[in-house]
């Protein structure tokens, strides 16, 4: 235990020096932000200066302009505290929508309170919570988008986390938080080795929904609920005749059988033509026997 | 060769996909369904029985129903059913051979054949702004020999023609802002008198031409003080209302188009009250009703504007419309309680000193209280006054009252079904007579020789008769008991009166009902509903001695500030066992997974203010609860904020008050819609005793793909803001619809996908780890139905059968909601020509019988369509290993055939919902339709494959048999004899 106890100690030492460890992912700037379209930022250029002075920063300058907004955690029942700042270029199309593109996210580090708070949350196995707001430009919107995890799913390495922002225009729906791999249900009581996050987020959009098939020839067809039957690709004549090709088929084993037959059978009438004669010639004698005892 | 067996098979299991559709034949029906009509409470009720011929009443109810009842047996002659915005206000009959009908806020006015219900005509009346409505068909009012119809409604006053319903004259209102109350006609001058309020202490009065509609003349008069509740006729001159006190009763009196009043205390009439009156609507000529204390009074209006209390009733229930008896002679009924029993007394309204008729009838105290009556006068044999009585009940149940005896009654309760749920029947007790089982084998051998005559085509039509009597009521199937295939199960309704009925599978009749106490109006509880019906006790350990129970949860009032209220029921007996009262309120029942050691169903009610409570209140469920504390979690859907909000249990309250059965919540996760561009329309979860047979679909490239299936998924369906309205209020480019799959325990939103172009209203069916809904297409001016099948990546590299062999595979790795899902979708839409009221899946026993969609049709019919119709994998040209699979070829239309109507020829008419029920036989589901009529079902969506046919002969094969084994012995002995002579030779 003790050992344990002075590892932590070293692991929150090695964290303390270090600070800060971006990992962060940066998602590409495609119009919809969807899962994979990821690629690391050669230039990482952090807006990270100052963390808690803006919420937002938002120019009108041009059609793209930076903003920014808040992530703020909460352990278990306590109130929400700040814990990050998501920054991301906000595009404004020719139609009028804007969206938002090239989103990064820079974390604080965690406080020795909020390293306590999260040591209390892995061992009561209860939930950590963060939340953010629910409009980018105006936040925080109607409300809060809150989002829970419980906390044993996140240590790893260190402590790895996975957002997914729904996003529709500058509205923040909904984010899918929790590890990025699995967190099978007895969870373990596990520490992990630095007390640092690695973020991995990703922004998403809506899809667009498939369209119904449109076969103009057959609309009328179909509607009736016969196109099934008429649009039967062409049988083989197998299938077609097979009816009547089984039965045949019979007749000629059976034909053919019989004809193989006639040569064995001529044989053995021959010799049943010769055993009946015995029986008959018995007959004959029985007969005559029958007569003599008589 | 073997090309050609696969072709063969190809084509046998091609055979196999088309044919699906299971077709009834005619004498087929009734076997195993039943289909029962219903109308609804009774609103209005017009008697016919003037003429001779067929004595008729007709009713108009609260489930918009028009009909036409035989007043001997209580059958229904006709009925027609309007649509559920379209409420019946008032019901009449003109020229003797109409009925005549106003409804949706006084602006239809229809017309039907008082023989068959035919429509005869139909007549929009306009109007510019709602008011009460009025239909008034005065007996002799001509204008051009024309019968005319007043009808007041929208704010104008409309004379219709009642021979082609063309509006003859129109008088508005709505300019003046009075408020109209009463039409009178007096037939001595023709004249028409609207009556009415300006403010409430300001009295109008318009005389008008009744040939013409002209305006003869307008008079007001200012009343000394306010007015409390409406005005009612007492004569076609005479009103009376009650001031603002309610303590005096105002009499206004038109002579010569002056307005009289005068006001008279009602203390002066009644001694020693001091209580407020109500004015009790009623049509009585020169009489009137006042409620006060409890007490009914009747009140006489003199001709000199004097009133005279007549008399006093005490439990005084309902009261009828008078019916004119004779020439200036009218008579009219009023009801009383007394413990079981009411009292019906009718009187001449001129000659209170004997009573033309007094009756003493027993009734059910399960039916409540009067709530309505109409009465109808006949001639008895000895030339006197006969009276019979239609009498409306508190549980929705009509009867007819006639000499004292209830002639028929009709359990129209059933028309309002609210909740559903089924319990099973008792387990057979062992130690059956010899009697009964040698009786049973002699009607079983005599039913299966009649059997075997049909099938050898040996019977004669009188022997096909009683095949098809004895296949309709095989005792077997409306036993009391369970059976070994699960198809006779008691059906528990909760109806909107408050009153629960169990409906036995078999034959539909009604085993038990009970009218609940605590959904009975009382001081405490106002308007009290009935919500829903939940399983409570379902013993199987103890399924000998110990019944199964069911509970209630209801509300006191419309508001979800109303307390709750549970009853319990035992769904054997219909006993009620306990009724609770609660103090807070009722929000969501959520029935949790655990059962207690007496198999009680733990179940959590979550109120307005975010608090849990769990019942059972027993230590050990709370012992029970404590141990999964952490593991219950649910979900809040705030439609009208469009916020989706995640909960789990926190702690016990800290109110003043300690109660260790209430918990505090917090919330998890939220899920916050944009106001500017979605709103929620419709959710949709799986039902929670689904069973999925597995989880592994095989694909014809013999790969496996694994179903995404978790309990714990939500489909939401939103549209835009402008398209939130009817089909065709928005344009194509305003309108969208975006659904989404979320996981409830983590808020994850799993699938999220957009129709453009598209709007509600939205149906939808979610089942192991698909969904389908049912939507307009707004560019295609169609329907469509789409489906969204969700698959689990995680465990997509399972598919060596090596790694399961040697068990390295993460199959049996327990399913956690915090893994990250790797989920996969695929979608597809199809068109669909029906609009849909409800969507519902089959459900079986183990979940391997493949699924079929039940889809209540606006024709108010059920079709069942095959789940593979709605597959996403379906495509343009299957290839031949796909059509082994059974996928059918692509098409943008779903199909409808006929034959696939589980319904039949029947309409189950005002369709609300339909309820599947998993019977024990794998193969077959039970279904149930309701709306105003009832119908129930069972289906096997890929045939009876695990069982013989009903009409399969045993005694066929039996005789079969037999006759083998006979004539293996005949063939024995003849061959032995034979062999014998032989040697002997």
């Amino acid at each position: 235990m003790g050992i344990f106890r002075s590892v932590l100690a070293f692991c929150l030492l090695i964290t303390w020096s270090l600070a800060f460890q971006s990992d962060e992912l940066f998602i590409g700037d495609e119009e919809f932000g969807l899962e994979g379209g990821q690629h690391r930022s050669s230039d990482p250029v952090y807006s990270q200066s100052s963390p808690s002075t803006t919420r937002k920063r938002f120019s009108d300058s041009g059609p793209d302009s930076k903003i920014h907004f808040e992530l703020e955690h909460a352990f278990g029942g306590s109130e929400f505290s700040h814990a990050g700042n998501f920054s991301a270029r906000l595009k404004t199309w020719n139609h009028g929508a804007q969206t938002l593109t090239k989103l990064r996210f820079s974390r604080n580090a965690l406080s020795e309170a909020e390293r306590n708070n999260f040591q209390k949350l892995l061992q009561g196995d209860d939930f950590y919570r963060i939340r953010l707001p629910s409009n980018v430009l105006s936040p925080p919107g109607r409300d809060y988008i809150i989002s829970s995890v419980k906390a044993r799913c996140l240590p790893g390495e260190v402590l790895e986390e996975h957002f997914v922002i729904h996003m529709e225009g500058v509205n923040i729906l909904a984010v899918n938080y929790g590890a990025p791999g699995a967190c099978p249900y007895p969870r373990q009581l596990k520490f992990p080795a630095k007390w640092s996050f690695k973020s991995h987020t990703v922004l998403k959009n809506s899809d667009q929904a498939p369209r119904a098939p449109v076969f103009s020839e057959d609309v009328l067809a179909g509607e009736e609920g016969e196109g099934e039957n008429v649009k039967q690709p062409e049988k083989s004549f197998w299938a077609k005749y097979w009816m009547y090709l089984i039965p045949l088929g019979l007749i000629v084993m059976n034909a053919i059988t019989q004809a193989m037959n006639m040569p064995e059978e001529q044989a053995a009438g021959q010799s049943g033509a010769q055993t009946q004669q015995q029986p008959g010639s018995a007959v004959q004698r029985g007969t005559g026997v029958a007569v003599r005892r008589r | 060769m073997a090309m050609a067996i696969r072709a063969f098979l190809m084509f046998v299991l091609f055979l196999f996909s088309t044919q699906f559709c299971f077709s009834l034949y005619e004498d087929q029906v009734g076997l195993m369904d039943w289909h029962q009509q219903y109308l609804g409470k009774v609103k209005h009720a017009v008697f016919h029985t003037q003429k001779t011929g067929r004595k008729r009443v007709l009713v108009s109810t609260e489930e918009n129903v028009v009909a036409s009842l035989d007043l001997r047996h209580g059958e229904i002659f006709w009925r027609q059913i309007l649509g559920t915005n379209d409420i019946v206000d008032g019901l009449d009959i003109a020229l003797g051979k109409y009925v005549i009908t106003l409804s949706s806020d006084g602006s239809m006015l229809r017309a039907w054949n008082l023989p068959d219900g035919q429509m005869v005509w139909e007549s929009s009346l306009q109007g510019s702004k709602l008011s009460k409505s009025i239909l008034n068909v005065p007996k002799n009012l001509k204008a051009d020999k024309d019968d005319l119809i007043l009808v007041f409604g929208q704010g104008c006053l409309h004379a219709v023609s009642s021979i082609d319903g063309e509006v003859l004259w129109k008088k508005d209102f709505s300019g003046q802002s009075i408020e109209v109350q009463q039409i009178t006609h007096s037939p001595h001058n023709d004249l028409i008198y609207v009556a009415g309020y300006v403010g409430s202490s300001k009295f109008y009065v318009y005389q008008i031409n009744a040939k013409n509609g002209e305006l003869l003349k307008d008079n007001t008069a200012a009343l000394p003080s306010g007015t409390y509740g409406e005005l009612l006729s007492v004569s076609s001159d005479m009103f009376v209302t009650l001031d603002d006190t309610r303590s005096k009763i105002l009499l206004i009196n038109l002579k010569n188009g002056e307005i009289n009043y005068n006001d008279n205390h009602i203390s002066d009439l009644i001694k020693d009250t001091s209580g407020q009156g109500v004015i009790l609507p009623s049509r009585l000529p020169g009489i009137f009703a006042l409620n006060l204390d409890s007490l009914g009074i009747l009140i006489k209006v003199t001709n000199e504007g004097g009133l005279v209390l007549v008399e006093k009733i005490n439990n005084a229930a309902a009261l009828s419309d008078a019916v004119s008896i004779s020439d200036g002679q009218h008579a009219f009924a009023f009801v009383q309680h007394e413990e079981n029993k009411i009292h019906l007394t009718v009187k001449d309204v001129h000659n209170w000193n004997s009573d033309l008729l007094k009756e003493r009838i027993v009734i059910d105290h399960q039916r409540g209280n009067v709530e309505k009556i109409f009465i109808n006068n006949y001639v008895r044999t000895d030339r006197s006054n006969g009276f019979r009585a239609l009498i409306a009940m508190e549980d929705h149940s009509l009867l007819l009252v006639q000499q004292g005896e209830i002639v028929w009654s009709r359990e129209d309760g059933l028309a309002s079904v609210v909740d559903v749920t089924t319990s099973d029947l008792p387990v057979e007790k062992e130690g059956v007579s010899v009697a009964k089982v040698e009786q049973n084998l002699f009607e079983w051998l005599k039913g299966h020789i009649l059997k075997l005559k049909g099938t050898l085509m040996i019977a004669s039509p009188g022997d096909v008769a009683a095949i098809q009597a004895m296949r309709l009521r095989s005792s077997e199937k409306s036993k009391m008991t369970r059976d070994h295939n699960g198809f006779r199960k008691l059906l528990i309704v909760l109806t909107r009166a408050g009153k629960v009925f169990a409906l036995h599978t078999g034959d539909g009749r009604i085993v038990w009902s009970v009218l609940l106490r605590t959904l009975r109006k009382s001081e405490a509880c106002e308007r009290p509903i009935g919500l829903n019906i939940y399983q409570w006790q379902d013993p199987h350990h103890h399924a000998l001695d110990e019944n199964p129970s069911v509970f209630v949860v209801g509300r006191c009032g419309p508001s979800l500030a109303a307390p709750a209220v549970l009853s319990f029921i035992d769904a054997y007996t219909g006993r009620e066992l306990n009724s609770l009262s609660l103090a807070h309120t009722v929000a969501q029942v959520m029935p949790l997974p655990y059962t207690d050691s007496t198999e009680q169903r733990l179940h959590l009610i979550i109120d307005v203010n975010q608090q849990a409570y769990l019942y059972p209140k027993t230590p050990e469920a709370i012992h029970i609860l404590q141990h999964e504390f952490a593991n219950v979690y649910w979900y809040s859907v705030d439609a009208d904020n469009g916020i989706i909000r995640g909960h789990a249990l926190n702690s016990r309250c800290n109110g003043e008050v300690v109660d260790e059965y209430c918990f505090d919540l917090r919330d998890l996760w939220s899920i916050v819609f944009p106001s500017e561009s979605e709103r929620i329309l419709a959710t949709m979860t799986r039902k929670s005793n689904e069973v999925v047979h597995t989880q592994a679909k095989v694909m014809t490239n013999q790969d496996v793909m694994y179903k995404y299936i978790s309990k714990n998924l939500l489909f939401v369906a939103n549209v835009a803001p402008k398209a939130i309205g009817e089909i065709g209020t928005a344009t194509p480019e305003e309108s969208w619809l975006v659904i989404y799959i979320i996981d409830t325990v983590t808020g994850r939103i799993l699938h999220r996908m957009t129709h453009h172009g598209c709007q509600g209203p939205v149906q939808a069916v979610f089942s192991e780890n698909w969904v389908v809904y049912h939507y307009f297409n707004l560019r295609a001016h169609r329907y469509e139905m789409s489906v969204v099948e969700v698959y689990d990546q995680s465990r997509a590299d399972n598919k060596d059968v090596w790694k399961l062999v040697l068990g390295k595979h993460n199959l049996t790795s327990p399913f956690s909601s915090y893994s990250r899902p790797e989920v996969i979708t695929k979608s597809q839409s199809y068109y669909f020509t029906h609009s849909v009221k409800a969507i519902e899946v089959t459900s079986t026993a183990k979940g391997i019988t493949s699924k079929q969609l039940l889809i209540g049709t606006i024709g108010d019919q059920v079709l069942a369509l095959d789940k593979r119709f709605l597959d996403p994998r379906r495509t343009l040209n299957p290839s031949q290993a796909e059509k082994e699979e059974g996928i059918i070829p692509l098409t943008d239309s779903l199909p409808i055939i006929a034959q696939s109507y589980i319904t039949h020829s029947l309409k189950v008419e005002g369709l609300r919902g339909i309820v599947t029920v998993p019977a024990k036989l794998e193969s077959t589901s039970l279904v149930f339709a309701y709306g105003v009529d009832l119908f129930f079902t069972r289906i096997a969506p890929s045939r009876t494959y695990d069982s013989l046919t009903e009409d399969f002969s045993y005694a066929l094969l039996l005789i079969t048999i037999v006759a083998l084994v006979a004539a293996i012995f005949v063939t024995w002995v003849l061959s032995e004899r034979k062999d014998l002579q032989e040697k002997w030779r």
